[in-house]
């Protein structure tokens, strides 16, 4: 049919939305209190420390409030929750060793097409655990340490990973992260050394299969001096009826003169709870950039920070968020300016349609002693139709008297003319309707690596069909 | 008359409540250059938006055959791919979307699919007729384009798509003497490649300066008032649309 030819590739929903036969080693009980933790902590083998960790943070989390902000979570029981879900396999180096149909999954999704083409490392989680995990020799022989956490916490680098584990973000900070702190499983460890520059991205790739279950995969990222190195997190799930919970946890350590950057396109599916917190710290001189894509979930918390900490350290945030029918995204960053000449710049873009609601926090602090802060913040918005909702709200708490700070909001509509105009050159109603959508997007997929820049249109593309009533 | 490419027929529009044509007759033959003269206000742009189905013009009666088929009750998007093209006087800007992919998608949603590569090299010649630098390709669509900038890549439009008729709604206005030049190459060059019918809508006329003109039509009021050859043309630079607006 004429109006499946599209200016973007042609897609197809069911690669995320396949439900391989729920096939576990182990699947804990729904629900959460000591015995389920212990049995986390037993599944997991985890030293001493951590289980007393997780029974500190189980305790946290039932004293601290669930966050009245924001959007509500009354959907998401988590008696009706389980915290961890063993897949049938343990981790493996090639994708041949992982069993048939997670592989299938996974290539599915192209990740080991991917890997081929243009990674240097992938780690796939599959619910609570990582199946896959392989790096390339020469990104090892330089040093560069990726593995599955589990591993990092026994390994040689125990020390280090103890270290920094929830020191950024304390379990403390709010209910979700002391709800990681208590049930994590999975996630990756990254160490680059001093002076190494990993010139083509890792990649972590976290899908959600077994139905009312939580993904809690825990990253910790460590770009030491004078390092360099991109990350990249997608992740998926398939549609069920009743809630799934995402809480993952990503700290990132960016050393003096180092640059981390860290992309993410989130396309959870539609009865997701994306609760997620991510924190960078970021050291003299260094750099830290996020490119981030929130796509799915049906009701999501984001809000990656950042603490420029050191003197002349730089951030950079650029965000998309696209809210459709019965998704509530409240999406955001947050930066911390403590060091002197410290620099923020931030563009996020928010698309609402079919009723989805997008509210757009930023944050910017500037702390007495960060002489010379710079920051500048643009929020976008558009509105698909006019039974969508976008917010944005900013706030500045600036402490200096010489801070050179910026704020910028739009909302905007897609105007009837410039529809008409795309028609009177042949385009359908839809495709023009698309375009526009995609050229909103367009300073966002082009921060993106190309396959994802790709995957990004394909979801707007899916997100934007059917959209005329 | 060579084969008839647009017949209108008493056509009548009301825009926002308001009687703009009130039975206006219009026949275009295949490669036939014709134009639309008259005062503002007359109804030209009107006529140019209805026929390309704007959904504020609102047709209360009359007919209009395009190509053997009733142009009316086709979606804006059938009648260009039909081949009906409309020059925008105002091209609307379009943020993000670059113009080499905006004249790629609309070649491939009128049947005819380029590689990105056979693209360039296509744009690249018609390019070079406009004298437009291939960088515009690059550029955000209309974002920031100057109004000589907008004109000539709506007539690289005219020139990539290759419709049957196109209409060119004021395509000279706010233009200087070297643009309107550059603008009336590209659709010499139209008439000359295409061999397409030509509606074009003015109330100067300097584009039509270099183009072979078959038939002019003075309207006023909803309605033409007057027709002839290019020799009208001139008669209207002399004496203006006076003696029409009081007939």
């Amino acid at each position: 049919m004429s109006e499946e030819k599209t200016f973007v590739e042609d897609i197809n929903r069911s690669i995320y939305d396949v439900i391989d036969k729920e096939n576990n080693a182990t699947r804990l009980k729904e629900g959460l209190n000591e015995d389920i933790i212990r049995q986390i902590s037993d599944e997991k083998d985890d030293p001493d420390w951590m289980r007393e960790f997780r029974l500190k943070c189980l305790k946290l989390y039932n004293e601290l409030q669930v966050p009245q902000w924001g959007p509500g979570i009354e959907g998401l029981d988590m008696d009706h929750i389980s915290t961890y879900v063993r897949p049938k396999t343990d981790m493996k180096n090639t994708w041949d060793d992982v069993p048939e149909d997670i592989k299938n999954t996974f290539e599915r999704l192209g990740i080991p097409e991917a890997e081929r083409a243009s990674l240097a490392g992938v780690g796939a989680q599959y619910d609570s655990e990582l199946v896959y995990h392989n790096v390339m020799k020469e990104v090892e022989e330089q040093g560069v340490v990726y593995t599955d956490f589990e591993s990092a916490l026994k390994g040689e680098y125990s020390d280090m990973v103890r270290e920094h584990f929830m020191k950024l973000l304390v379990p403390r900070d709010h209910k979700f992260n002391a709800l990681h702190g208590a049930v994590w499983s999975g996630g990756s460890f990254v160490y680059v050394p001093k002076g190494v520059k990993v010139s083509i991205p890792l990649q972590s790739y976290f899908r959600l299969n077994a139905k009312g279950a939580g993904q809690f995969e825990h990253t910790l990222i460590i770009v030491d001096e004078g390092a360099d190195l991109h990350f990249i997190e997608g992740c998926s799930a398939p549609k069920y009826n009743v809630a799934n919970l995402h809480s993952g946890c990503v700290e990132l350590f960016v050393s003096k003169n180092a640059r981390l950057r860290y992309s993410t396109i989130e396309n959870w599916s539609k009865n997701m709870y994306n609760l997620n917190s991510k924190r960078a710290i970021v050291e003299e001189n260094a750099r830290m950039e996020w490119v981030s894509g929130s796509f799915g979930s049906h009701t999501s918390y984001l809000y990656p920070s950042t603490i420029l900490k050191g003197d002349n350290s730089t951030m950079e945030y650029t965000g998309i968020t696209f809210a459709g029918e019965g998704q509530d995204l409240d999406t955001g960053m947050k930066v911390v300016h403590v060091g002197r000449n410290t620099s923020s710049v931030v563009n996020t873009k928010s698309i609402a349609k079919s009723g989805g609601v997008s509210t757009t926090r930023t944050s910017v602090q500037v702390m007495s002693g960060a002489k010379g802060a710079k920051s500048v913040v643009s929020c976008e918005s558009l509105m698909v139709d006019n039974i969508s909702r976008s917010d944005t709200i900013p706030v500045m708490d600036i402490r200096t008297d010489d801070a050179d700070i910026g704020h910028e909001a739009s909302i905007g509509s897609i105007s009837d003319d410039a529809v008409f105009y795309l028609m009177s050159r042949g385009l359908s109603e839809e495709d023009a309707r698309a375009l526009i959508v995609s050229g909103f997007a367009d300073n966002v997929s082009r921060e993106l690596p190309m396959e994802y820049a790709a995957e990004m249109n394909n979801l707007i593309r899916l997100e934007m069909k059917g959209s005329i009533g | 008359m060579s084969q008839e490419i647009l017949k209108v027929e008493n056509l009548c529009v009301k825009v926002l409540e308001k009687d703009i044509l009130k039975g206006l007759d219009l026949t275009i033959g295949e490669g036939e250059t014709h134009v639309i003269m008259g005062p503002n206000g007359a109804g030209k742009s009107t006529l140019g938006n209805t026929l390309m189905g704007k959904s504020e013009y609102e047709v209360t009666s009359g007919n209009v055959t395009f190509l053997g088929e009733d142009l009316l009750s086709m979606e804006v998007h059938e009648r260009a791919r039909k081949g009906l093209f409309m020059s925008f006087q105002n091209p609307i800007e379009v943020p993000g979307v670059r113009l080499s992919e905006f004249i790629r998608n609309s070649c491939e949603a009128m049947g005819n699919k380029m590689s990105l590569w056979n693209f360039k090299k296509a744009a690249a010649v018609q390019m070079k007729v406009l004298n437009m630098d291939p960088a515009y390709l690059d550029r955000e669509l209309n974002v920031g384009f100057s109004g000589g900038e907008k004109k000539k890549a709506e007539i690289l439009q005219l020139l990539m798509l290759k419709p049957r008729l196109a209409i060119l709604d004021e395509t000279d206005s706010g233009l200087d003497v070297d643009a309107v030049r550059t603008v009336s190459e590209g659709v010499k060059a139209y008439q000359e490649q295409v061999g397409g019918s030509l509606l074009i809508i003015t109330h100067s006329t300097r584009i039509l300066e270099s183009l072979s003109v078959d038939k002019v039509h003075v309207v006023a009021d909803g309605k033409i008032v007057a027709e002839g050859d290019r020799s009208l043309v001139d008669e209207i630079n002399e004496n203006g649309f006076e003696k029409y607006i009081r007939a």
